[in-house]
């Protein structure tokens, strides 16, 4: 477990002499102890007690970056099994993969389909993260390797069972910090020695949370320290039990042997069930084979129960949107929703005769409104309350979007100055408060209430206003 | 290392109950951890059917029903050979302003409905408080001791609704606005009005992929917690989750290729957003989950599976 602010300050010197920018060494362990502060900023604190205070405070995941430069992703550092305990830190790292039965043209066209795929949502740009290159020929996967970091920039995982191969493709790269994928027992030697000559991260693969911990424990004796672990499960069950074991085993009981992020590769367990069932067609009959969307919908288990890298084989858009949109939500930090800020916003050129709408400033929420009443082309002035970044319901649940909060908001908004009339449109969900709105304000407005969804919005406005 | 040391069995039980004949909830343990407890049953899935056309369906369901939706029954039958184990019925009967004739009507169509496919049925009205209690009391008694639930119990109208429940047997549904205590107090509620622990079933209201999913995901995983690890009793009831109706909602699912280009083919995305969207609800905790398209009926079936298998 991380040490509290207590137990930190016992170790520290106590002498109160802030050089390391506190007041007090409390002050400075408080910090230390919720990871916002290095140690190394107390120059005084002894060597061995250094080196234990050092372990306390590292993450229970340990951290991996992989690739360079501005499309770099960090996984791991993970420190909860729910959300809701504090925050998931790092979205997981959604690997498309090529594999050697891609040929040379298909090949290119995929490094620049995945190079251009983004999609805007929510004030954010959201992407594919990296590619995942399988062969078990050297000269294929190295080009291919070359060819996909000079294209894309992107992060890359290397897939092969033969390290000379994986030496072979990685080491021109070795400055791109590609993922070596994937050591078992048997070749963990040949691996290792690759990974920790070309000093890059390795994937260990077993079967089953025990011994992939056994396989973590001898990688480790033997010099290793960035680690992916990949139990191989067969079924989601299988999963779920080691994605979970793992979690615990690293935020509960500081394991060293499991504290380390996981892979997941959910294409394999679809096509073993449709094997297990007897249903994957070999030439002729396909009615009962496997729905091509499986793969995609067990990707989106491994976003939701714990995967830091998670191997694709689909470049569909279509499939590929719901996943961003799934980790963009799991991993926003529930303390801190996505928000934009307060204030009054022109849409469509309002003038002094266009209706005013109240909304919240949860940015799902302001852009859900934004987006319809722009495309119903609607000039209206948008009213956006801060309330945290909540939606309408939640904040007038929490005691935030209410009538005595609104009112002031409302009068110093400046909205009053921009148009001639005083019709304040309220959402449908917090009808119930128009009443006491109207004499919160004095009278002076006229409160209305809209529809409950935005998508409504315009053909309201259009027959009311 | 040992395993067993990872496990961490729960202390309270979720309340298991029927819905006409349909066992759901009873596990103890955190959904499909049955490596740690017991979890005797598979989330269930219901389709939705209506009992008058719905105008805003979009063309992948119209596809489906559109033949079928101006005859409730026939629509019913056609959800059962789709793969539905439970039918979510909504009666708009006349909606918010209907009237006597329109609700007795409307419980007709819900008893006709039930008779003919003989599986069990969440019965939902228009969604306006008043409305759907009275229209709740209608259905409660033209369909009485059949177990069937009916919604929507919220603060304001859970007396009433309540009252018609226990008086024919029925069960109710228990919505409220994303909020865990909001959730509780609903069920203390209830619970005060004579109703048992397996005559409710939760609504804490279900956000779309992308349209607040995350918030509906942590409040599920938060009652969930609070019913199995802290045993909290007045929080150990079955969930429900209206995944399609929330899922075919969102431009995602509904617009074609041409409004949201470089998005891929429609059918694709309005399937997985409503698959994605009930998966992870199931994994934070749904015991039921209400659909749409019979794909992801199919879809969620073979991951519930292999949610299941070792």
């Amino acid at each position: 477990m991380a040490l509290s602010g207590l137990q930190v300050y016992k170790l520290l010197p106590k002498t109160n002499c802030k050089d390391c920018g506190f007041p007090t060494c409390m002050a400075f362990a408080m910090q230390l102890a919720a990871g916002k502060v290095e140690l190394e900023k107390c120059p005084h604190v002894a060597e061995e007690i250094a080196a234990e205070l050092g372990e306390a405070a590292a993450p229970p995941v340990r951290r991996l970056t992989l690739g360079t430069g501005e499309r770099a992703v960090t996984v791991g550092e993970e420190t909860v099994m729910y959300r809701h305990e504090r925050r998931f830190e790092h979205a997981p790292l959604l690997a498309v993969r090529l594999g050697e039965e891609v040929t040379d043209q298909e090949f290119s066209r995929a490094l620049v389909a995945f190079r251009d795929m983004a999609f805007d949502r929510v004030g954010q740009t959201l992407r594919p993260g990296g590619l995942a290159l399988a062969s078990d020929h050297a000269e294929l996967l190295a080009a291919r390797a070359m060819q996909a970091h000079q294209v894309t920039g992107a992060p890359l995982l290397l897939l092969s069972s033969d390290p000379t191969v994986l030496r072979a493709a990685a080491a021109p790269l070795a400055a791109a910090r590609p993922l070596l994928c994937a050591a078992d027992a048997e070749s963990l030697p040949g691996m290792a020695a690759v990974a920790l000559d070309l000093n890059l991260p390795l994937v260990l693969r077993a079967g089953g949370v025990e011994a992939v911990a056994a396989l973590a424990t001898q990688a480790v004796a033997l010099g290793l320290k960035d680690l992916v672990l990949d139990t191989s499960p067969a079924t989601l069950q299988e999963a779920l039990r080691d994605h979970t074991f793992i979690r615990r085993a690293a935020v509960k009981q500081r394991s060293k042997s499991l504290g380390f992020p996981t892979l997941a590769q959910p294409w394999h367990l679809a096509r073993a069930r449709g094997a297990a069932a007897g249903t994957m067609s070999i030439g002729g009959g396909e009615s009962l084979a496997v729905d091509p969307l499986l793969g995609t919908l067990y990707a989106s288990f491994f976003i939701a129960k714990y995967a830091a890298v998670i191997i694709l084989e689909t470049l569909d858009p279509a499939q590929l949107l719901p996943l961003l949109v799934l980790s963009q939500n799991l991993y926003t930090d529930p303390q801190r929703p996505m928000q934009v800020d307060a204030g009054v916003y022109p849409l469509n050129d309002p003038g002094p005769d266009s209706p005013v709408l109240l909304t919240t400033n949860f940015s799902l929420t302001y852009f859900t409104v934004a987006g319809e009443v722009e495309n119903g082309r609607v000039p209206a002035w948008l009213l956006v309350m801060d309330v945290e970044g909540q939606s309408v319901l939640t904040a007038w649940a929490a005691g935030k979007f209410v009538p005595e909060a609104i009112a002031p908001f409302v009068r110093t908004s400046g909205v009053a100055e921009k148009v001639s009339h005083r019709r304040l449109l309220i959402p449908g969900y917090v009808a119930q408060i128009s009443g006491e709105l109207e004499e919160e304000l004095g009278g002076e407005w006229q409160v209305t209430v809209g529809p409950r969804e935005a998508a409504d919005i315009p053909r309201f406005l259009r027959s009311t206003m | 290392m040992v395993l067993s040391s990872l496990s961490e069995p729960a202390k309270g039980r979720i309340a298991r109950v029927d819905i006409g004949g349909l066992p759901v909830g009873g596990q103890t343990a955190l959904a499909f951890h049955r490596f740690e407890g017991e979890v005797p049953f598979l989330p269930r899935m219901a389709l939705e059917v209506w009992d008058t056309a719905p105008e805003d369906w979009p063309q992948p369901l119209a596809d489906i029903y559109g033949a079928v939706w101006h005859d409730p029954v026939a629509w019913a039958e056609k959800a059962v050979t789709l793969g539905a184990e439970m039918l979510v019925l909504r009666l708009m009967g006349g909606g918010a302003k209907g009237d006597a004739k329109a609700t007795a009507e409307t419980a007709g169509v819900a008893a006709a409905v039930v008779e003919a496919t003989g599986i069990p049925a969440v019965i939902l009205g228009p969604g306006e408080p008043e409305r759907d209690a009275e229209v709740g009391k209608a259905v409660a008694a033209a369909l009485s001791g059949k177990h069937c639930f009916l919604g929507m119990a919220e603060e304001v109208n859970h007396r009433a609704l309540g009252a018609a429940a226990l008086g024919y047997g029925q069960g109710v549904i228990a919505s409220s606005p994303i909020d865990v205590n909001l959730a509780k107090q609903l069920n203390v509620l209830l619970s005060r009005l004579g109703l048992e622990e397996s005559a409710i079933i939760m609504d804490p209201t279900t956000g779309a992929l992308g349209y607040g999913l995350e918030y509906s995901y942590t409040v599920f995983e938060r009652i969930r917690l609070a019913a199995l690890t802290q045993n909290d009793q007045k929080m150990q009831v079955p969930i429900i989750a209206l995944v399609g109706g929330e899922s075919w909602k969102t431009k995602e699912s509904r617009a074609g290729e041409a409004e949201l280009p470089g998005a891929g083919d429609r059918l694709t995305r309005g399937v997985l957003w409503e698959a994605v969207t009930g998966l992870t609800l199931a994994l934070a905790g749904a015991d039921i989950l209400a659909l749409r398209h019979p794909r992801s009926v199919q879809l969620l079936r073979t991951a519930f599976d292999s949610l299941s298998r070792t």
